[in-house]
């Protein structure tokens, strides 16, 4: 089966121009990330992308008008999952936000700060770690909407040298105690850890690189995206 | 306890959830573990110096008593010994050899390098490079006493964004560190387990009270940034419901007082955030109140009404900071400052104060001010 690709963009006036070139260079999903100020899950990169949105005015109604124009842009068959933190949430209210995503083209969303076991009645797509127990997930497969993400480094967003020793060890306990799609990020960011990461999980997700990338405009995200499309498959 | 009303939880990411859960076992562990108290107790009275002594201003507000609890006069000169000793003993326990911390005005991180020296643990503290100009003498401190002050350059350059930087630090090395949180922040069980280690001011102050005035105070005031000084302070006089408990924080910096309902650092309470739920920037003369948000339990105090949260502007706080020092020989770190200064337009009489620390490291700040006023 072929193995999906996730590219995470960072929501900016530019952002559905980017997504478009992302998909067309091979994305099967996009992530996209509605800024915070305090981001604990976030490295240096989508940090400061998070606080240049946010100097541009990225609050969440324009992130939410960014998300239904990449809706249009990309069409109808590629899942676009908002990502961010619950303050967002608890600012524009829990159901009211989750509504606003969906009617404006958000398929289920990523909360970081909201772990498996917290506020089960939110569908969203639920993050397990290394450092995470069995029990753990289990739970986070139980209550994930759609695939799971494997997280693949004890630490925060961002390229690492190379893919994460502890993935492996992570696919083999989650594939044993959950039976969904897993896909694989955090510091996957070149076409060898694509490779790599993707024999091992069913799909890989790059945000830091893909983000410093969108900075040079959508013809080299596309190209980008094609170097780990190529490498995937 | 997990959480304060609607307040409180653990709003962080997966890698941290075990972590919590093993430092809650540990921590209950402690508490059913006579060895613990008993360990604690002794470094308490031959390390830390408590109990710390009760003070009767006779000058400072006339007319009025206004006793004062002086945790100024621990080791590091501020009640946040209190909590490095006991998180100190509890990450031993955990078989945790490296610490991180954060910390605004420097006293959280220089208790948090004088228990790492004491125990042979290796430190590092992540500081806002605007907190390490206005208190460089605790920067200065604490490389001394062996820790690694790293700088935080971006964002606010304060308080919030080196309790982020912390918090990664410890996403990243969770295995071998422990995390020791400052103030009663964070995710839980953090909130209630800074609380605890700090009851022993409110402890203390009740007995110490009764014994110098025949009476319970009428109300007890404590400065608060994310509150720990205070909400170990009140948890001595939360069942005496005749008691007052009053809360002073910055103007510029009033989480309860202006704040709304957000999620901070691991933590629903109240904030001071915009209607989008970004954070915003806090502003106080005092690095240890410029903080925008509070832990969970005190804006659970606020909404069932148990205790009451006023303010002091940064002038108001320099004045009582000014004439603490001159009527009492008394030089107040600005964060107690601030209740002080509420202290005493309170319309009671007979008054606990919280002197939480000592002002030593203020006094380039504030000679500052004083000489362009």
């Amino acid at each position: 089966m072929r193995k999906k690709l996730v590219i995470y963009l960072m929501a900016e006036p530019e952002t559905p121009d980017l997504a478009r070139a992302a998909v067309d260079g091979g994305a099967d999903i996009i992530e996209l990330g509605f800024p915070f100020s305090d981001p604990l899950a976030d490295g240096p990169v989508i940090r400061r992308a998070g606080e240049r949105a946010l100097a541009r005015g990225m609050r969440t109604a324009q992130c939410l008008d960014v998300l239904a124009r990449t809706r249009e842009l990309v069409g109808d068959d590629i899942p676009l999952i908002p990502m961010t933190y619950a303050s967002l949430f608890e600012a524009y209210g829990w159901d009211r936000l989750t509504e606003a995503m969906h009617a404006n083209g958000g398929t289920s969303m990523i909360v970081v700060d909201v772990p498996a076991g917290e506020r089960a009645d939110l569908r969203r797509v639920q993050l397990i770690a290394p450092t995470s127990t069995d029990e753990r997930i289990a739970l986070a497969g139980e209550q994930t909407d759609g695939w799971l993400y494997l997280v693949t480094v004890t630490g925060t967003t961002g390229a690492r040298d190379d893919v994460s020793p502890e993935l492996a060890g992570l696919v083999e306990r989650a594939r044993r105690l959950v039976n969904r799609p897993l896909y694989a990020g955090f510091g996957i960011s070149t076409p060898d850890h694509a490779r790599a990461a993707g024999s091992l999980a069913d799909g890989i997700a790059v945000g830091s690189r893909a983000v410093l990338v969108a900075e040079s405009g959508p013809a080299a995200l596309r190209d980008y995206v094609a170097s780990l499309r190529a490498a995937l498959d | 306890m997990r959480d304060f009303g609607d307040y409180g939880g653990r709003y962080v990411p997966e890698t941290l959830i075990p972590a919590l859960d093993e430092l809650d076992r540990a921590w209950q562990e402690a508490l059913a573990d006579d060895a613990f108290h008993a360990e604690l107790h002794h470094l308490a009275t031959t390390y830390v110096g408590r109990p710390s002594p009760l003070t009767l201003s006779e000058r400072f507000a006339p007319g009025k008593k206004i006793y004062l609890k002086r945790e100024d006069l621990n080791h590091t000169g501020a009640h946040k010994i209190n909590n490095a000793v006991g998180q100190a003993v509890l990450a031993q326990r955990l078989g945790k050899r490296r610490i991180v911390a954060e910390t605004g005005a420097g006293q959280h991180g220089v208790a948090t390098a004088t228990v790492c020296a004491r125990f042979g643990l290796e430190c590092v503290v992540y500081m806002g490079v605007e907190d390490m100009r206005r208190q460089k003498p605790n920067v200065e401190r604490m490389r001394l006493l062996g820790a690694e002050v790293r700088g935080v350059d971006f964002g606010t350059q304060t308080l919030k964004e080196a309790t982020s930087e912390a918090i990664r630090d410890w996403i990243t090395n969770v295995e071998t560190t422990h995390y020791l949180i400052g103030s009663c922040v964070g995710p839980a069980p953090y909130p209630e387990l800074v609380a605890e280690l700090q009851s022993v001011i409110g402890r203390e102050s009740r007995e110490q009270f009764l014994a110098a005035a025949d009476a319970l105070p009428e109300a007890v005031v404590a400065c608060v940034g994310g509150g720990s000084n205070a909400i170990g302070m009140f948890r001595g006089f939360v069942d005496d419901v005749a008691v007052r408990l009053v809360g002073v924080e910055a103007a510029g910096a009033a989480s309860l007082g202006s704040g709304r309902i957000g999620v901070l650092h691991g933590a629903r309470s109240s904030i001071l955030a915009d209607d989008d739920g970004q954070v915003a920037d806090a502003h106080s003369i005092s690095a240890g109140l410029d903080y925008p948000g509070v832990g969970p339990e005190h804006a659970f105090l606020r909404d069932t009404g148990r205790a009451e949260y006023r303010t002091a502007t940064d002038e108001e706080a320099l004045q009582a900071f000014a004439d603490l020092a001159r009527t009492e020989g008394i030089i107040p770190a600005l964060e107690p400052a601030h209740a002080l200064a509420r202290a005493r337009d309170l319309d009671a009489d007979l008054i606990l104060v919280a002197l939480s620390g000592r002002g030593d490291k203020d006094l380039a700040e504030v000679l500052d001010r004083l000489k362009t006023a």
